[in-house]
């Protein structure tokens, strides 16, 4: 039984630092997805937190700017000026009215600094989902 | 053809539901006809399967957009070969796809073992025609790929109607690699179902004897192999077609199909333990189960919407479907194993932390762990939102803290475990074994390090692939050579020789060579670089080594897509080597852009060129250029971990004698009586730890 304790006692220390590491992982790269609403709510720490959001490019919107690009990011009726400084170019998908998420930060004069954009068409996916026919 | 095709596929669901009900009906009142005929109908369902699949194609290339899902995934000008591929492209025809594999699958198992195994065969029947029955549930009444469009005439009453062209294939899907890469990965998760079927048959039926553990190992190479390949290619085109520069990105849906592959690893190494030691039953008919539903699970991930990923399909109710069947198989599994839970007593203990045994146990403990911690991460947004109520996710830094640790101590394990002994290894044979490739290992640690590698992780696995390949090699050298000079032949012969008498083992020498190689590459990954620079003609970036040159700016056009297109020359110091063309393609019929990535590849790295887009301001492209060493080596080693696996399946040529090494004790069965004792010193020490 000595053996057994051995082995328990090493898968122990194995458990205990991929777990003490996981939590180091977690706390470096969780992130809160709000919706533009909720971010307009959010105070104290949760405003330092990394967070997506979600919400479609408003037209005419998009400006190239040294090193950064802006855009509005809107969802029903909300809206959030974006910034992405990020150096992966943008998917081919990010133009004017796609879907985009962004990811990042909130700066304190309300402008969101995101390092990370996905942006997709509107899905063609989407057409069968509400059971009407194919565009 | 659209009513043949969908008749076709109700009758298939028809036959699988009777080959269920009839099998077990036959099973309970031990009439073999209806066994038989149960069976027969399992291989019936694939011919049926196979003639919906074959009108489904008809339908693709007759360009006939008068179904919904052709219209939706294919247009008139798309090559021959992507209107055959567009068959997976969707949601209905992919669970089209996975019905046809498993009942392919289904028809290979039934038809080898017709006349074999009359005690286990009529439950495996059962197993997998439950679940044949849900698959063709989906592609019948929940996503069926034979829905027509319908449109209302001048009286208003709805008529079939036909669109002048389709939709089209999506660009990312429009790619060599996208011909393979879903076959390949559902062959993979389809396949799995096989090992479930045979370790939930044995459980049911009591089947005695570790025969089953046998067929089981088998089926689960076949699907491991098939799953490697398939995220292998996923990770390729990744990288060849998305143009971040990278190949793996913890996304949802490759983390799903690395799941089951990391408890399939698991059970590979633990059934050893069984065969050999009759060990750790119960653990591995939990392996086996576990791997078959995380291949749903991970269906279920890609079909649902649950999570957030570039591959995902549409939101949609089917999850409902696949969670259901979850809960069914989870509970059936319970069930099976605590009604027969005695049947699965371990016949031995663990004797030495320093022993072939324990070095599985950590296998087996650092693999699941790896498992659960990317399972975490990655249902971690549907977890909190159900717990906390936001919804959070974790990143790239969840996942690599704890899983490059984890990768290291396995690639540790990997050198060190294959050459301890059973039972307990002697400090002795641990000097005599792993001696010269420490010193090895730590020496390339020393010359990397004084070449300026101070990053802790790469050095760590450098040193420690070192070591592996060292081991490995010294494994093959040794046994070689004791058949060169017993047989009288050159080296080389004798290693051939070696391999073949017994295959499982070499070959499983060969797939930790290659995963060595997959690890040096991704470790390369520490020390990538990229630049992304406005080019106009006559301008020039550099980066590493690399000189690149812009040389023209152009545009093509064909029916399926137009593009721009930039000639690069690439120069290595004055020299120039070639030309890269990377582009970017815009397509009509879908109104999608699509990077084409330029990759000059190399043995030790990869200059991948990406025409990122132009300036808004002044119009210029811009080129965005990625040195990425040593990529290569994981697509090579991916090779040969398929070589291997394809030599571990084959059978010894001859039975290897089993001996046991002369300085350490034998246990009762190793030597046969009568080998001469100079044979037992002279065959390699390992060869008492002969898997």
């Amino acid at each position: 039984m000595k053996t057994r304790r051995k082995f328990v006692i090493g898968s122990g220390i194995i458990v205990l630092t991929l777990v003490s590491l996981a939590y180091v992982g977690f706390t470096q790269s969780k992130t809160y997805y709000h919706t533009i609403a909720e971010v307009a709510t959010l105070h104290g720490a949760a405003l330092q937190q990394r967070m997506r959001v979600s919400g479609s490019v408003r037209a005419g919107t998009i400006q190239h700017r040294p090193a950064r690009l802006d855009f509005v990011l809107e969802e029903t009726g909300n809206s959030m000026p974006v910034s992405y400084v990020g150096s992966a170019p943008l998917p081919d998908t990010f133009k004017d009215g796609a879907l985009a998420l962004v990811e990042g930060r909130l700066l304190p004069d309300g402008h969101f600094e995101a390092e990370q954009v996905q942006a997709k068409c509107a899905s063609k996916y989407e057409a069968e989902a509400t059971g009407s026919a194919p565009k | 053809m659209d009513i043949a095709g969908s008749f076709a596929l109700l009758l298939a669901f028809s036959v699988a539901v009777y080959a269920f009900l009839a099998g077990i009906t036959g099973i309970i009142t031990r009439r073999t006809l209806l066994t038989k005929s149960a069976q027969n109908a399992g291989m019936a369902v694939f011919l049926l399967v196979t003639f919906t699949v074959g009108a489904l194609e008809y339908f693709f290339f007759t360009d006939n957009f008068s179904l919904a899902y052709v219209a939706e995934h294919s247009n008139r000008a798309l090559p021959g070969v992507y209107k055959f591929t567009a068959l997976w492209a969707g949601q209905e025809g992919s669970l089209l796809w996975w019905s046809w594999l498993l009942s392919a699958y289904a028809f290979l198992v039934l038809f080898l073992n017709r006349k074999k195994h009359p005690e286990l065969m009529p439950y495996v029947g059962v197993v997998i025609a439950g679940v044949q029955i849900f698959f063709l549930t989906l592609n019948n009444f929940v996503a069926n790929a034979f829905r027509v469009l319908g449109a209302p005439d001048a009286n208003g009453v709805m008529r079939v109607a036909q669109l002048a062209d389709g939709h089209g294939l999506t660009p990312l899907l429009q790619y060599p690699e996208m011909v393979i890469h879903p076959p390949m990965l559902y062959l993979g998760y389809t396949g799995f179902t096989i090992p479930f079927a045979f370790a939930l048959a044995a459980l049911l039926g009591r089947y005695p004897g570790e025969k089953w553990i046998h067929i089981t190992r088998r089926w689960t190479m076949v699907a491991w192999c098939f799953q490697t390949v398939g995220i292998l290619l996923g990770a390729h085109w990744a990288y060849a077609m998305l143009g971040w520069g990278g190949y793996w990105e913890w996304d949802p849906v490759e983390n799903a199909s690395l799941l089951p592959w990391i408890t399939g690893t698991a059970f590979l190494h633990s059934v050893m333990m069984q065969e050999k030691r009759g060990m750790m039953k119960i653990w591995n008919v939990w392996l086996v189960f576990t791997t078959f539903m995380l291949c749903i699970l991970g269906t279920l991930l890609t079909r649902s919407g649950a999570v957030n990923s570039v591959h995902a399909f549409a939101q949609s109710s089917i999850g409902t479907w696949f969670i259901a069947f979850l809960a069914i198989v989870l509970v059936v599994c319970v069930l099976a194993y605590w009604k027969n839970r005695d049947y699965l007593h371990s016949d031995n203990e663990l004797d030495s932390l320093v022993s072939r045994e324990s070095s599985f146990l950590f296998n087996n403990l650092i693999l699941l762990a790896a498992c659960f911690a990317v399972l975490w991460g990655t249902l971690f947004p549907v977890l909190s939102e159900w717990v906390v109520g936001s919804k959070i996710s974790v990143g790239a830094p969840f996942f690599d803290k704890v899983n490059v640790p984890i990768a290291m101590f396995l690639l540790f394990l990997t050198g060190v475990g294959p050459l301890l002994a059973w039972r307990k290894t002697s400090t002795d044979a641990l000097k005599r074994n792993f001696m010269w490739p420490s010193i090895g290992g730590l020496l390339a640690g020393v010359v990397a390090f004084a070449f300026g590698d101070r990053q802790f992780y790469p050095l760590i696995c450098l040193i420690l692939s070192v070591f592996v390949t060292l081991t490995i090699f010294s494994e093959f050298y040794r046994g070689a050579r004791v058949i060169a000079a017993r047989e009288n032949v050159n080296l080389l012969t004798a290693v051939g020789e070696l391999t073949m008498r017994n295959t499982r083992r070499y070959g499983g020498y060969v797939i930790h060579f290659g995963m060595v190689m997959i690890f040096i590459g991704i470790a390369g990954s520490a020390f990538n670089k990229d630049v992304q620079q406005e080019m106009r003609v006559g301008q020039s970036m550099s980066i590493g080594q690399y000189m690149i040159l812009c040389q023209n700016f152009d545009s093509l056009a064909n029916d399926n897509f137009q593009s721009q297109r930039a000639t690069l020359e690439v120069f290595k110091g004055r020299k120039s080597l070639m030309m890269l063309y990377p582009e970017r393609r815009f397509f009509p019929a879908s109104g999608e852009t699509e990077t084409m990535v330029a990759i000059r590849t190399e043995p030790l790295r990869d200059l991948y060129v990406v025409y990122a887009g132009q300036d808004p301001q002044d119009g210029n492209p811009v080129i965005h250029a990625f040195l990425n060493p040593l990529v290569k080596w994981i697509w090579f080693g991916g090779i040969v971990v398929v070589l291997g696996t394809g030599l571990a399946m084959l059978p010894n040529r001859r039975t290897a004698i089993v001996l046991a090494g002369a300085h350490e004790k034998s246990w009762d069965d190793a030597v046969p009586a009568g080998t001469p004792a100079r044979e037992i010193s002279a065959v390699t020490r390992g060869a008492n730890a002969n898997d």
